[in-house]
C-alpha cells in the first residue's frame, strides 16, 4: 500500500461544501428561472428535476430549451450540449495532476459534480499544495453547487415567476464576477499577462467569427500554448 | 433525426443530454491517464487553467450590456485594489442592479 494515497476526507467535503453556500444561494436563483424556462416550454416538474440532477450543467440546459419543441432534434441537442460542455473537458485536464493518486473510483466520481465554480476555488487550494482541502472544495463545493442548482428548478414551478428576469438584480453576473475574482487571485508573473492576452484576444476573435460556444475552447488552448511557449524559454536561460 | 417530446422521448433526450456531459466530465481525466506528465504538459495545463476563465469572461464582458461589463470592471477594480473579493463581487453585483434599473 502507498502510505501518500490521496483520500477524499469526510471533513474537507464538508468544509467544501460550507465554502460554496453562499454561491450556490445565486445558483438556486438560477435553477429556478430555469425551471420557470422549463415550465414555458411545456417540460413537466419531474423532466426538469431530473434534468438539472443528472445533467447538471446550466448553460447546456438552457441552450437545450432553445431546441425545445414538440420534437427535438437528435445532432443539433447533441452538439449543442458537447460544445457548451466541452470546457468540462479542460478542468478534467488541469485537475488531472491533482487527483491522479486517488482511487479511480473516487477520481471519476468527484468528477460528476466538477463545474465552473468549485473547479476554480479548488485549482487555488491544489496550487497552494492543499490537496486535501482542495478535494474537499471540489467535492463538496460541487455537492452544494448540484444540490442548489436541483432545489432551484424544483422551486421554480412554484415560485419561478417572482423571478422571472434575475438579470434585473444583476444575479446573472455572479458566476462571471466570481470566476474573475478566481483568475486575479492567482500567482502571476509577465508570462501569465502574455498568456491571458492571448487567451483574451483568441477568444474574442472566436466568439465574433467561429461556430458559436467554440470561444472558451479557443481561448484555452490558445493560453496553453503560450504558456508552453514561454516556459520553453524560460528553462534555455 | 428528431425525438417526439412526448410520453418517453423527454426522458430519452435528459439521457443523452447525461451522457453527453457525462463524456466530457470524464474525457479530460481519461485522457490525461495516458499522457506522461512531464514539465511541459504541466505548463500547458497551468497556462490553461487560468485561460479558461479568462476565454469565458472577456466574451462576457464584450458581449455584455453597460451593467455586465459595469459588474465586472467594479469586481476587478475591487480585487486588484482593496483586495477584499467578496466585497468586490457585492459592489459590482449591486452596480450592475442599480444600472439596469435606471435604464
Amino acid at each position: 500500500m502507498h502510505t501518500k494515497e490521496l483520500k477524499v476526507e469526510f471533513h474537507s467535503v464538508k468544509a467544501g461544501f460550507v465554502s460554496l453556500v453562499p454561491i450556490s444561494l445565486f445558483v438556486l436563483v438560477f435553477g429556478a428561472a430555469f425551471g420557470l424556462a422549463a415550465s414555458q416550454e411545456g417540460l413537466n416538474q419531474t423532466s426538469a428535476v431530473l434534468m438539472s440532477a443528472i445533467v447538471f450543467a446550466g448553460a447546456a440546459q438552457f441552450g437545450v430549451l432553445e431546441l425545445w419543441g414538440t420534437q427535438v432534434p437528435v445532432v443539433p441537442l447533441v452538439l449543442t450540449v458537447f460544445a457548451i460542455n466541452a470546457r468540462h473537458l479542460l478542468i478534467g485536464a488541469t485537475l488531472y495532476p491533482y487527483i491522479q493518486h486517488l482511487k479511480p473510483a473516487s477520481r471519476y466520481g468527484v468528477m460528476l459534480v466538477a463545474s465552473d465554480a468549485n473547479w476554480a476555488i479548488s485549482m487555488r487550494a491544489f496550487t497552494l499544495n492543499n490537496s486535501s482541502q482542495g478535494l474537499g472544495l471540489l467535492f463538496g463545493g460541487g455537492l452544494a453547487l448540484w444540490l442548489f442548482w436541483v432545489i432551484g428548478t424544483w422551486i421554480g414551478f412554484y415560485f419561478g415567476n417572482a423571478i422571472e428576469n434575475p438579470s434585473v438584480y444583476g444575479v446573472d453576473m455572479v458566476m462571471g464576477c466570481f470566476l474573475l475574482t478566481m483568475v486575479l487571485q492567482g500567482e502571476r508573473d509577465n508570462n501569465t499577462y502574455l498568456i491571458w492576452f492571448g487567451a483574451a484576444v483568441s477568444s474574442i476573435l472566436a466568439y465574433l467569427y467561429l461556430p458559436e460556444n467554440t470561444h472558451i475552447m479557443v481561448g484555452a488552448l490558445t493560453g496553453g500554448v503560450i504558456g508552453v511557449l514561454l516556459g520553453d524559454k524560460n528553462n534555455d536561460n | 433525426m428528431t425525438i417526439d417530446t412526448a410520453g418517453f422521448g423527454t426522458l430519452f433526450i435528459i439521457l443523452i443530454m447525461a451522457v453527453v456531459t457525462l463524456a466530457t466530465r470524464w474525457g479530460g481525466i481519461f485522457l490525461m491517464s495516458y499522457i506522461p506528465i512531464n514539465s511541459r504538459v504541466q505548463q500547458f495545463i497551468t497556462a490553461m487553467s487560468g485561460s479558461v476563465l479568462i476565454a469565458i469572461i472577456v466574451p462576457m464582458f464584450i458581449r455584455g450590456d453597460t451593467g455586465a461589463q459595469v459588474a465586472l470592471l467594479v469586481t476587478l477594480a475591487g480585487t486588484l485594489i482593496i483586495k477584499k473579493p467578496l466585497v468586490a463581487i457585492t459592489a459590482g453585483i449591486f452596480m450592475a442592479a442599480l444600472i439596469r434599473n435606471m435604464q
